[in-house]
């Protein structure tokens, strides 16, 4: 998904185009349709939130159980960003900046996560670790829990987010070439200086647009982390397996409250990735 | 590792960083999904063939890959549209739509779902102006489509909205100057070079419907043999203790999202030929 950030932008300024009618009416039905379809239910989660004061809401946060689920999100984001992010650059240096048979093998490869469905992203990890997997009989042996327990969710939200950082930052390198590390290591810098001060500051929007967008499916996921998770309350609940819980419980208000916080995180990615956007994207055309 | 030596290049690091990758990718992804395909191995083909085409597997099938194709369908009209007007045409609040259109792909499905079937059920924002006219959205399989249209559409406006940006004026300018009205350079001139990314938009539209859970479970009612996508045919089985089940219809699903992913880089190719 995302547009690839390496395409130049051009103005069009003098284009041929559609009578002004057509124009006005093209707009009209695209903003009717975006309204209608992306805008409205972003204001339904916060007015359903919100529906009965200010005070619920809170309440409904304070909650132990909601507590102890934000924790567990934000346990697994700050685990799964940090290795996906390292991956990524390391990916990006070895399939960027040199060349070697089987490229395009190993870019298909590192993307396959994203065309496996969540669930299955979760039952791979059943199938190994869960009690009539691979090695499940073993962890049992030796009282360790992997899947139904936190590490399953921090394995299968690792798979999930696996190509975000990679995928940002392959095109973008290639696209910069290598002229300019070229340059520092001709100088006399050293690999890990001419990667810190002349790789990492080229690439630096690129990497917080990778880590914007994995942050966020990290902190959301549900499917994969769903079928590892085993659903125990105040244990191994995410955040969006509690609004699942306390929306089945009928609990509408609580579940939207909870729901705001992934939508106000969802905003703030938003946010984020069209800033770094517009910065790679001027960084690009400048270069 | 001779062979993977490369020439003429003085920068570091290949060695490491190449193992590395290869390390974790195989640690993460290649071995977890090997697991998927040696279970299902483990079954006799008959056991797999009875176990995949079960009616209310075959019904949730057709729930699945139906319900993606229709809301592939609504995404390619409406996609190229926005995609269209957000890159031709100036207007107030373009930035933000344009940041707003990756919302389905920020938002968590499991808030998309509540949220849908909440504003689509018959009290519901937009519900109760369908339910006077006989449209039940929520809890039917109309819930699936538009479930899966939401979260696809982003899938068609960032595949189509770089080529409409790459397009050269001056192609235009040369239709209208040989005479082409406006309707036949939009037909002739830049429907055939938009072609390959609508294409493209769509498969990956599709794809995202076909595998897509969290969103759909909330408002598609799942009524066995009606509105019962696959992947929740997959949940139900390991809720069952049915492992060997599950990873027989996962690995129809995954056979199948590998077809869409060949079909995907197929038409990327097809797309570059005029590039070069």
């Amino acid at each position: 998904m995302s547009a690839p950030l390496t395409t130049a932008v051009r103005q069009k300024n003098h284009a041929p185009t559609e009578p002004q009618v057509v124009r006005w009416l093209l707009i009209g039905i695209a903003l009717i349709f975006l309204t209608l379809f992306l805008a409205l239910p972003l204001a339904a989660v916060f007015s359903q939130a919100f529906e009965k004061g200010f005070s619920v809401y809170l309440a409904a946060l304070r909650e132990p159980d909601t507590m102890s689920s934000i924790k567990l999100t934000l346990i697994t984001a700050a685990v799964c960003v940090p290795l996906n992010l390292f991956f990524g650059v390391t990916a990006a240096w070895a399939i960027a900046k040199f060349s070697f048979p089987g490229k395009n093998l190993l870019i298909t490869l590192i993307d396959l996560p994203f065309s496996v469905s969540p669930v299955i992203s979760g039952l791979i990890y059943v199938l190994i670790f869960g009690l009539q997997g691979w090695i499940g009989p073993w962890l049992q042996a030796h009282d360790i829990r992997i899947v139904f327990a936190v590490p399953g969710i921090i394995l299968a939200t690792i798979f999930v987010t696996f190509p975000f950082v990679a995928r940002e930052l392959i095109p973008l390198m290639e696209a910069q070439g290598k002229e300019e590390e070229e340059a520092a290591l001709v100088l006399g810098a050293t690999g890990l200086q001419t990667f810190f001060r002349v790789t990492l500051p080229n690439v630096k929007w690129g990497i917080i647009y990778g880590v914007i967008l994995c942050n966020a499916r990290a902190m959301g996921e549900f499917g994969a982390v769903s079928v590892v998770s085993g659903h125990i309350r105040g244990m191994t609940n995410t955040v969006p397996l509690h609004v699942e819980i306390l929306y089945n419980e009928y609990n509408y208000t609580a579940a939207f409250a909870v729901a705001s916080l992934l939508a106000f995180l969802a905003l703030i990615t938003l946010m984020v990735k069209s800033i770094a956007e517009w910065k790679v994207r001027q960084q690009l055309n400048n270069t | 590792m001779k062979l993977f030596k490369p020439q003429n290049n003085v920068l570091p690091g290949f060695g490491p960083t190449l193992g590395f990758t290869l390390f974790y990718l195989s640690l993460i992804v290649l071995i977890p999904l090997s697991a998927l395909i040696f279970r299902t191995a483990g079954l006799t083909w008959g056991e797999f063939i009875s176990t995949v085409t079960a009616p209310r597997v075959m019904a949730s099938y057709r729930v699945t890959f139906g319900s993606a194709i229709i809301a592939a369908l609504i995404n390619v009209v409406f996609g190229v549209l926005v995609a269209w007007v957000l890159v031709r045409y100036r207007f107030f609040g373009r930035r933000i739509v344009d940041a707003l259109v990756d919302l389905p792909f920020a938002l968590p499905t499991a808030v998309t779902g509540i949220t849908l079937a909440t504003i689509y059920s018959s009290n519901g924002w937009v519900g109760r102006f369908l339910e006077p006219l006989g449209i039940k959205i929520a809890f039917t399989p109309l819930g699936i489509i538009l479930a899966m249209t939401f979260i696809g559409l982003p899938f068609v406006v960032r595949t189509v909205q770089p080529v409409i940006e790459e397009i050269e004026v001056e192609l235009e300018e040369a239709a209208t100057c040989l005479g082409a009205n406006r309707w036949q350079t939009l037909q002739l001139v830049i429907f055939p070079m938009l072609l390959p990314s609508i294409l493209t938009g769509f498969a990956l539209s599709f794809a995202r419907g076909v595998g897509e859970y969290g969103s759909i479970i909330f408002i598609a009612g799942n009524m066995p043999m009606i509105s019962e996508i696959t992947p929740l045919m997959i949940i139900t089985k390991l809720e069952q203790f049915d492992y060997q089940g599950a990873t027989a219809i996962a690995c129809v699903m995954l056979l199948s999202s590998f077809l869409i992913l060949l079909v995907v880089n197929l038409l990327q190719r097809w797309s570059r030929r005029y590039a070069e």
